[in-house]
């Protein structure tokens, strides 16, 4: 479903990774390791697409992600270092929000479903400038608990999150890659995903 | 879609009203400035009164430019909209449409208002508050590709400015021009119709363009 070949990523005059290959198929879960500064952000912000690579193709079942575009977009989620949620919002707004700009309306009752999941339940009509760094990424991850997409590329997932919600993220991921979903996933800790098959890309 | 990005950002302007104020007390004070500093001669100030609040409108719309992505950029929503199913254009024109709504529409409202410290005969206000309506939307369409362009740069508010205030004569032109020409008697309605073909063009090319922009800025 999702093919690299031959990825190069360029950062001014250094090449911070070349000759990336793999391929993602349903149920798998692509896990990028690699120490600080080595291209794991870059990478998957080419795999969304928001950075074109110097080098190579991404394939999304068989079309060059370049010239799908939107209908691209249908089928990912990103989460990336930023949480991409609005300080003077609400979480429920906030969620709602960045469903229908993904292009999944959701209504409030499953908003108040999928907040409540995370363990945000009574923080719902919060600003979210008021939640800690922790419960910020949790508004973040709830996305995924409403969004119909394919696959996941998520970025450091985990950070800021207590060990009770990395296993909220884990049975969550598990549920995904047992539905056919695919994941791919750069995070320093080792998670736990048991029974589902897991890919490793190590970065210089 | 379009419209939840239009209720996001008025919403979000709603939460932060001291935002929409400083524009439109800028905005207030740069023309009221221009009567005290010139002295009351009703005569000259009556000639002056279009260009001035044209070039208050123009001023007053560059200071809210830069926040027009650069907040969503900071924290990350700019990301989503950027990978989101829709058109990023229509997206644009909805975050366009949105800073319109809430930096020109108050400034067309209290226009009349300040035309009367002009001394502007009550039609020249009404053509006045006409190439406002027309034209303002434009100001934000054209400021929205210099506000994409100058995404994430050092001293982006000053960058901004230079690109964008050159744009804005044909619209200065023609807003101003309908004013004049409608206080010697030649009817309003040229300027006013050509204001309008910039606002239908603009409708149509800058979000496209400033789509293009921001997929730069972001890489």
């Amino acid at each position: 479903m999702l093919k690299v070949s031959d990825l190069e990523c360029m950062r001014g005059e250094r090449s911070l990774f070349k000759d990336i290959n793999f391929s993602l198929e349903a149920g798998e879960l692509m896990q990028v390791n690699g120490p600080n500064g080595s291209g794991k952000t870059s990478l998957l912000r080419m795999l969304c697409g928001l950075a074109i690579p110097v080098h190579g193709e991404i394939r999304w079942c068989g079309n060059a992600i370049r010239s799908l575009d939107e209908e691209y977009h249908n089928a990912i989620t990103y989460l990336g270092h930023l949480n991409g949620t609005k300080d003077n919002l609400t979480a429920i707004e906030n969620l709602r929000i960045s469903s229908a700009l993904a292009g999944n309306e959701i209504d409030e009752s499953e908003g108040y479903m999928a907040l409540r999941h995370m363990g945000l339940g009574g923080c719902e009509i919060l600003p979210v400038k008021v939640l800690s760094q922790g419960q910020r990424r949790r508004v973040a991850l709830a996305r995924l608990l409403v969004c119909r997409t394919v696959l996941w590329i998520l970025d450091e997932p985990l950070v800021a999150l207590d060990s009770a919600a990395v296993k909220l993220v884990q049975s969550l991921l598990v549920q995904h890659l047992d539905q056919g979903g695919m994941v791919v996933m750069a995070t320093h800790q080792d998670i736990n995903v048991a029974a589902v098959i897991t890919k490793r890309l190590q970065l210089a | 879609m379009f419209l939840w990005v239009i209720q996001r950002d008025l919403l979000l302007a709603m939460r932060q009203r001291a935002d929409v104020l400083t524009t439109l007390f800028f905005f207030i004070i740069v023309v009221s400035l221009f009567p005290l500093g010139v002295g009351p001669e009703m005569n000259m100030l009556r000639i002056m009164a279009p260009g001035v609040v044209w070039v208050a409108a123009l001023l007053s719309s560059m200071l809210s430019l830069e926040r027009m992505f650069f907040s969503d950029y900071l924290d990350g929503t700019l990301e989503q909209m950027l990978l989101s199913p829709q058109p990023l254009s229509l997206l644009v024109l909805g975050k366009a449409l949105a800073h319109w709504l809430v930096t020109g529409l108050p400034l067309v409202l209290i226009a009349p208002v300040l035309g009367i410290q002009f001394n502007l005969p009550m039609d020249s206000l009404l053509v006045l508050t006409a190439s406002l309506l027309l034209g303002t939307p434009v100001l934000s369409l054209i400021g929205a590709i210099g506000a994409a362009l100058t995404l994430g740069l050092r001293g982006g508010g000053v960058l901004v400015s230079l690109l964008v205030l050159p744009l804005y004569i044909p619209v200065l032109i023609f807003g101003t021009g309908a004013v004049e020409a409608s206080s010697v008697g030649l009817g309003a309605s040229t300027h006013l119709s050509l204001l309008g073909a910039l606002l239908l063009a603009s409708l149509v090319l800058t979000p496209w363009a400033a789509a293009a922009a921001l997929r730069i800025s972001m890489e």
